[in-house]
């Protein structure tokens, strides 16, 4: 799975030592510029946007103009002296031309959103599209591939879609808790993720990459530290991914720390809240671990996925991201660096 | 026509206060102001009270903004961020917005149309008194609303306060339940003093004052104060079921228990967007008699300003769902709801266009009132130009919630909505005091504030479209992310440099300040007849009217404006 755009800067996150928590080079990079699209929604988007701009930026520079033009010109120094100016109380003509030609602006403006609006929700699924089930938590992203069978956390994956053979990818999301929203701002507009029903939206990037972005509805103390990552693979690399995610968890490792982690791991509270798909471990609370070492960030995108991070998240999560729900282990120094090393084999 | 000139009953009042007020004790005149049912002394208090608020809030965000200059900042807590924000926006809309705009039209309505008082004195005391206990009771959070003994907090949940955030298992303590009774206190008040407005202007104008020769002040007061009734209403439900859902066991924003997240976002909008059209309206009512003023000329287009705020009033209340383009509404609610949005645009462009054509051919005089009402044209025009963006709900769909947003209400409710207030500060100010605001500091206080206010909203909008949300404490240092919140947060300490002279002028020129004498301006309304102050009983004789702009024609005998209505 190698991204020219970040590949480079995952590698130096993961090797080089002393990386602190918020390396933002790799992190914070990219853009989530909405005028910077890489799908076909947020495309359709930005070309409207681009229109409604020129339209407000015309009608600012004329009433703007006329406005400095009649300040400029009907200004008045001499306080003591003047004679009232001649009272003019209206004009029936010129304030009917006022209301004629913004009215038919609006028209216009809103001829050209409701095409976009249509051609956005008013579609069919194609058969080759792809299901993910997204389900906001605070304050993670939950995935589900129905018909993959998959199950993971805060990093999405999802095929790119050929224009001429089109894959794109059905999000269908709803929250376990409070309203969450997506927002991926090159791939699309956001949609919000509300329990108790069920939204839909879809997104079908051409070119791989990684798309940034965050949950956009206040949802309580960590709302800021619920990030989105979007990769989109190539389908060679998206079905590798899936054949590695549908395998269950590493077992019998042959590091005895990592077996001593597996055991801490396994007779903690960890299990409660945390699934590991081929153990006793099944809670679904908080994030599936089954494959986390596979993914590059932990903390739903607050740091990077590496040794440290991971053991400093699982002695005390409060130190990234206060507020979060998951509550400070109390491990000694052994266990948490046996569950640590655990952690980081379960790839 | 001649004899009907000289028939005109003089407006000047007797001046019945004895020269030499006795030297009274500080309780008796706390008594006075506790007791009062005067519709000045009312005023007053509530644009005192609504000071003391935007104070708070402008605190509130100062600390937001010192949070967010830096990205990785520590200087509060994520917890502490969400009450500064949550608290920011509930106190600046229903502590210091409401306030102040009823202030103003307790104040000068009754002048304006020739009446001594307000229709129901003690209603409007209560109404005072019961919205300033909602607002003491949100503030008193801070350290009771944990509920338990300990730290105190106030409520997080933001000023739209979204269910089921708000449930029991997501809020715990008493925070959210302060956060409601205010903002229920603040219901019943704003509803009172909406009524008392609505009957004083049905019932109360003077003699020859037809609706057709109020004032535009009073006219959009009585445009805002029927939309008070119907979207108060609302809210006012919505925080009942709120709490039957938070202590009796109901379930109507319980999403666990089946009730609906939507429906309290309905409820919140049919109140929330309505509510920014009552703030501006006293806006657009300063406009209509500070620009005429200034411009030495009648207002252009009267019947057209007066059906274009009836026309507001309208079809704001059908425009709500533009909040909620993101929720996943079908298509068609989608469509309808780009349609009502961007609607509003025309009556609004009337209004811009009509007071363009005031100035046109007139002599501008750029005292501090007319600086900061073209201040308010210049950005009340882009703030709706934004609004129309926004209302294009596919482009909505990228910045709803984003810092586009926040940048976009605020040029409606600091360009615009502040600025016309304090353009009506300077102006009223010689009447309610008898003095003048110092014209230096004024000037100051304009330019600072243009430059921060510039500084602040206009690079706000960008992080936006680049991807920022609103309500995080913190953030990823993301492509030109740094460089613009940095900047926003300097313009807002040039602002709150700004506002701390405005309290200065208007501290100071109340000892300080020229005399004022009746009519400062060379106004053309009832208020500029009686003496500044006025006096306790407003109107010696009850003023008889035979146009719009009484006092043109007492000072045109030649050219009264009846001759042209």
């Amino acid at each position: 799975m190698a991204y020219p755009a970040f590949a480079a800067a995952a590698d130096s996150s993961s090797v080089q030592p002393g990386t602190g928590p918020h390396s933002t080079s790799y992190l914070s990079q990219g853009s989530t510029s909405i005028f910077s699209p890489a799908a076909t929604p947020s495309h359709w988007i930005f070309s409207l946007s681009m229109f409604v701009l020129a339209i407000t930026l015309a009608i600012f520079l004329i009433v703007a103009g006329l406005l400095t033009y009649a300040l400029i010109r009907y200004r008045h120094h001499n306080l003591e002296t003047y004679n009232e100016p001649a009272q003019i109380y209206g004009s029936n003509q010129i304030e009917l031309a006022w209301t004629v030609i913004p009215a038919l602006i609006v028209v216009m403006l809103f001829l050209t959103s409701s095409r976009v609006i249509l051609a956005t929700q008013d579609t069919t699924k194609p058969a080759d599209a792809v299901d993910v089930v997204v389900i906001g938590h605070q304050f993670w992203w939950e995935y589900r591939y129905p018909k993959l069978g998959i199950v993971t956390a805060n990093e999405l994956h999802i095929p790119i879609s050929d224009p001429a053979h089109p894959t794109p990818t059905y999000l269908e999301m709803s929250s376990a808790d409070v309203v969450h929203s997506f927002w991926v701002p090159r791939l699309a507009g956001k949609m919000d993720v509300i329990p108790n029903r069920v939204n839909t939206m879809w997104i079908d990037p051409p070119t791989p990459g990684l798309y940034l972005g965050q949950c956009n509805q206040f949802c309580g103390v960590q709302h800021a530290k619920m990030l989105l990552r979007v990769y989109a693979d190539t389908p060679e690399a998206f079905a590798a991914w899936v054949a590695e995610q549908k395998k269950p968890a590493v077992e019998n490792p042959k590091d005895p720390s990592v077996a001593e982690g597996r055991e801490v791991f396994l007779h903690s509270a960890c299990v409660n809240c945390h699934t590991v798909s081929g153990t006793m471990a099944n809670g679904r609370f908080g994030p599936d671990l089954t494959h986390v070492a596979s993914r590059d960030t932990i903390a739903s995108g607050a740091v990077n996925n590496n040794a440290d991070n991971m053991k400093k998240w699982i002695d005390d999560p409060s130190s990234f991201k206060p507020g979060a729900l998951m509550p400070p282990m109390h491990l000694n120094e052994h266990d948490l660096n046996a569950v640590t090393a655990y952690m980081m084999s379960l790839h | 026509m001649a004899d009907f000139v000289t028939s005109l009953p003089s407006l000047e009042a007797i001046d019945a206060t004895p020269a030499q007020k006795p030297r009274r004790l500080m309780t008796e005149i706390l008594y006075d102001w506790v007791t009062t049912v005067d519709h000045k002394k009312i005023g007053l208090m509530y644009i005192g009270s609504a000071l003391l608020f935007l104070v708070a809030g402008g605190i509130e965000a100062l600390i937001m903004r010192i949070q967010l200059a830096v990205p990785h900042n520590t200087f509060v807590s994520p917890e502490v961020f969400n009450r500064m924000f949550t608290m920011h926006g509930t106190t600046m809309v229903f502590f210091m917005g409401m306030p102040i705009l009823f202030g103003f039209g307790n104040y000068l309505i009754p002048l304006m149309i020739g009446a001594r008082d307000m229709a129901f004195p003690r209603l409007n005391a209560f109404s005072f008194w019961v919205s300033l206990l909602g607002g003491l009771l949100l503030y008193y959070s801070f350290i009771g609303g944990s509920g338990l003994y300990g730290a105190g907090t106030a409520p997080d949940v933001g000023w739209f306060a979204y269910a089921p955030l708000t449930a029991k298992a997501f809020s715990p303590g008493h925070s959210t339940d302060y956060w409601t009774i205010s903002i229920l206190l603040s219901g019943i008040g704003s509803i009172g003093t909406a009524l008392n407005i609505v009957a004083t202007i049905i019932s109360m104008r003077c003699p020859g004052m037809k609706l057709s020769r109020m004032p535009l002040l009073p006219w959009l007061y009585l445009v805002l104060s029927n939309m008070v009734f119907i979207t108060v209403s609302p809210l006012t439900a919505a925080q009942i079921m709120l709490m039957f859902d938070r202590y009796l066991g109901s379930h109507f924003f319980d999403t666990q228990a089946g009730g609906s997240a939507v429906l309290w976002i309905h409820f919140f909008w049919i109140f929330g967007h309505p509510e920014v059209y009552i703030l501006v309206m006293p806006a657009f009512a300063f406009m209509n008699e500070i620009i005429p003023v200034f411009s030495r000329k009648a207002i252009f287009g009267y019947p057209a300003m007066v059906a274009a705020s009836v026309g507001i009033g309208f079809v704001s209340m059908s425009v709500w769902a533009h909040h909620m383009f993101t929720v996943g509404m079908g298509a068609g609610a989608n469509v309808f709801f780009v349609l009502s949005s961007m609607v509003v645009a025309i009556p609004t462009g009337i209004k811009i266009f009509n007071w363009l054509a005031t100035i046109w051919g007139g002599k501008v005089r750029f005292a501090t009132p007319m600086m900061f009402s073209v201040g308010f044209l210049f950005q009340f025009l882009i703030a709706g130009l934004t609004g129309v963006m926004l209302a294009a709900a596919p482009f909505d769909w990228q910045l709803h919630n984003s810092y586009f947003v926040v940048a976009h209400f605020h040029y409606v409710l600091v360009g615009g909505i502040l600025f016309a207030f304090f353009a009506a500060f300077y102006y009223w100010y010689p009447k309610v005091t008898g003095r003048m605001m110092n014209e230096r500091l004024g000037k100051w206080h304009f330019w600072l504030m243009v430059i921060g206010f510039h500084m602040t909203f206009d690079f706000m909008h960008i992080p936006g479209i680049l991807g920022m949300p609103r309500r995080v404490y913190t953030y990823e240092p993301r492509p030109g992310w740094e460089v613009l919140n940095l900047i926003v947060s300097i313009g807002a300490l040039f602002q709150a440099i700004a506002i701390l002279l405005f309290v200065i002028n208007l501290i100071r020129s109340n000892y300080k300040g020229d005399i004022a004498g009746n009519d400062p301006w060379d106004a053309w309304t009832l208020e500029w007849s009686v003496t500044s102050p006025p006096p306790v009983y407003n109107f010696a004789t009850t003023p008889v009217v035979y146009s719009r702009r009484p006092l043109w024609d007492i000072k045109h005998p030649e050219d009264p404006d009846w001759n042209y209505e």
